[in-house]
């Protein structure tokens, strides 16, 4: 049997692996395993020791917490580039102006109050916002070097994936559900003995084939809400995708599952782009190499995760993350 | 009222109520006698449903022989050589198949037009009106609109044609059309409302994947809405059993069935005959057979058709307590 192999999809050549950009600092024991919550990781005291320096109010409540990330490994490859991005709904601009690099390697996370439009820049991303007919986009969204504007949408979709806040699997079995993502439009070729192996992949990745593999007929809808959003980030990696764009994928779970999910995001980051919305400041905190927080459509900051949350340099900034508005 | 605390460790639990925390008791009369007047609603409307079925039992089992189920009905003055009911069953099932054929895809698709599409706005409004208006036409109307329509001579590959080129316009095609529009709107109101209670962001999740609208369809959002579906079809097609005046007026009220031409099934369509609502409707006092013994047993099994098919009803909209999405 013929393995399956995906639809042509044209990548650039990444010369540099992005998990050797960053020599670790000297003296400093190599960056442990995905997904270990270490404790006093390289870079965290240096934020919370800022923050205590400069006497930020309050913004060193978690700052010095354990992060689930092992330390920084330095500037990843970029995949997209934002650049001058406007969104508009009826002529409202929900995003203003916004221009932000996305690179493998690093996990980016957008924080900001209710309606700040971060779920619209996230969604304009993979040219979601044209489902909705009052979206207007100004500005470009370059993906490896190409407008995204001009990429065929499906291509676009399959190469820059998304998962939402409620756990949204079909309605059929787990199989097929990742399945669905790997065939072709609308027919059910190739068949299921063909997708074996990409199926059971894309679980794995996923941290779900353990649960799942005894009984991949399962229905769906009848796992548990956080096996839902596992299965769901599982089909968006099915295809292979570039960029993984994750709309507040914990905000309808429950503690544990969100800590098994954001392990398995820092475990991703290497192989995808990540991005993830998040109302969550803590977890903005323990999962992101990079921080935008935006408010009222204005991207007013973006740093690594240390600088925006241990020592801001904007106003309103420093008020967010203190828990001043939001 | 008293107001309730909890009470200190080891003072004595409180007294056992006595009576409910609201009962109907305080209730002003005005309001007790509606209350009684919906139970009373309820119970009699249960009793005329077992009412009819118990005494159509009754009747039907102490006429119903098997021979009348498996003999052609006879024209013949005396009774005993009138035979038994065996065509009306079978153009009963012929024209419940014919007019959900037709009635299930048309449905279906209008359905799947008016919640994915809907564009131009004005021409969903006219669609949606216009499945309304097919719903509230009387059958008697449609059935004498399709006479008319189906006797037109560009309809003649429909039914037979008499010596003269006269379209005779009555046939399992002609009054199997008309049937169907009396499921559309039951086909198409089920199947839009599965479809409408799909959320948005599942649609999304397929967009978000690459996949195009029309897969999207197909694969997620038809399989999905699928007990909605066979929900509306069983409707449909318990009506289209049930309906006598396109059966009387479309369908030749031909007692046996008559084919028209020589190809095989395909002239028994083209054919006239009648169905167990017809049969009934003339073996009834009322019609010109006037068996009244036969009539019940027919109306006996017609009962047993349509219960059949409610029962599936509620077998399928039961498989729609499936788990669902939360939120």
């Amino acid at each position: 049997m013929e393995r399956l192999t995906p639809p042509p999809i044209r990548r650039i050549v990444v010369d540099d692996d992005p998990t050797v950009v960053a020599a670790p600092p000297p003296g400093q024991a190599p960056a442990p395993a995905n997904g270990t919550v270490v404790a006093g990781s390289p870079l965290a005291p240096a934020g919370g020791a800022a923050a205590g320096a400069t006497g930020t109010p309050g913004a060193s409540s978690f700052v010095s917490a354990p992060r689930r990330r092992p330390a920084t490994e330095g500037l990843g490859t970029e995949r997209m580039h934002l650049e001058e991005l406007t969104v508009a709904y009826s002529g409202k601009e929900a995003v203003k102006r916004v221009t932000l690099p996305v690179r493998q390697g690093e996990v980016l996370a957008l924080i900001g109050p209710s309606g700040c439009g971060k779920t619209t820049l996230l969604r304009s991303l993979n040219r979601l916002t044209e489902l909705t007919p009052t979206a207007t986009q100004g500005g470009r969204i370059v993906l490896d070097g190409e407008d995204t504007g001009l990429l065929e949408v499906t291509q676009l979709r399959r190469r820059v994936s998304m998962v939402f806040q409620q756990p949204n699997p079909f309605p059929m079995s787990v199989f097929d559900n990742v399945a669905y993502a790997l065939r072709e439009q609308g027919t059910k070729r190739p068949g299921k003995a063909a997708l074996n192996e990409p199926v059971a992949e894309a679980l794995r990745r996923a941290g779900l084939w353990d649960e799942v593999a005894e009984d991949l007929d399962h229905a769906a809808l009848r796992l548990s809400g956080g096996q839902q959003q596992r299965l769901c980030i599982a089909r968006a990696l099915a295809a292979g995708p570039e960029v993984l764009l994750l709309d507040e994928p914990c905000s309808a779970l429950d503690p544990r599952s969100t800590q098994i999910i954001e392990d398995l995001i820092v475990g991703l980051r290497k192989d995808v782009a990540v991005v993830i919305v998040t109302h969550n400041l803590q977890q903005a905190y323990r999962i992101a190499d990079y921080v935008g927080f935006m408010y009222l459509g204005d991207l007013v900051e973006y740093g690594p995760a240390e600088e925006v949350f241990g020592n801001p340099r904007e106003e309103r900034t420093r008020e967010y993350v203190s828990g001043a508005f939001g | 009222m008293e107001a309730h605390t909890t009470p200190l460790p080891g003072a004595a639990a409180p007294a056992p109520r006595t009576r409910a925390v609201e009962s109907t008791a305080t209730w002003r009369r005005r309001d007790r006698i509606g209350l009684a007047l919906c139970w009373a609603a309820g119970i009699l409307l249960c009793l005329i449903a077992f009412g009819l079925v118990a005494y159509m039992a009754v009747r039907g089992v102490q006429y119903l022989k098997l021979d009348l189920l498996t003999t052609r009905p006879l024209s013949d003055l005396d009774q005993s050589k009138t035979g038994g009911f065996l065509d009306p069953i079978i153009g009963t099932v012929i024209l419940t198949v014919v007019g959900t054929l037709l009635a299930l895809p048309l449905g279906v698709a209008t359905a799947v037009w008016i919640t994915e599409y809907a564009r131009p706005s004005w021409l969903a409004r006219a669609v949606e009106s216009g499945v309304e208006m097919v719903a509230g036409t009387p059958s008697i109307v449609l059935a004498i609109f399709g006479l008319l329509l189906f006797s037109e001579s560009v309809f003649s590959f429909l039914s037979f044609t008499a010596q003269g080129g006269a379209v005779f316009g009555r046939s399992f095609f002609t009054a199997g059309a008309m049937m169907s529009l009396i499921a559309l709107p039951l086909v198409f109101g089920s199947t839009r409302e599965a479809l409408q209670s799909i959320p948005g962001h599942v649609r999304e999740a397929s967009y978000a994947l690459g996949k195009t609208k029309a897969a999207t369809i197909r694969r997620v959002l038809l399989p999905t809405a699928r007990p909605g579906i066979a929900t509306g079809t069983a409707l449909g097609m318990g009506r289209i059993a049930g309906d006598t005046a396109i059966v009387v007026i479309l369908l030749g009220a031909t007692l046996q069935l008559q084919s028209a031409g020589d190809t095989p099934g395909l002239s028994t369509l083209k054919g006239t005959g009648s169905t167990l609502t017809s049969y009934v409707y003339n073996n009834s006092p009322a019609g010109e057979g006037n068996a009244p013994e036969k009539a019940y047993a027919a109306a006996f099994v017609l009962l047993l058709i349509v219960i059949a098919l409610n029962f599936a009803i509620d077998l399928l909209s039961n498989k729609r307590k499936a788990p669902t999405w939360s939120g």
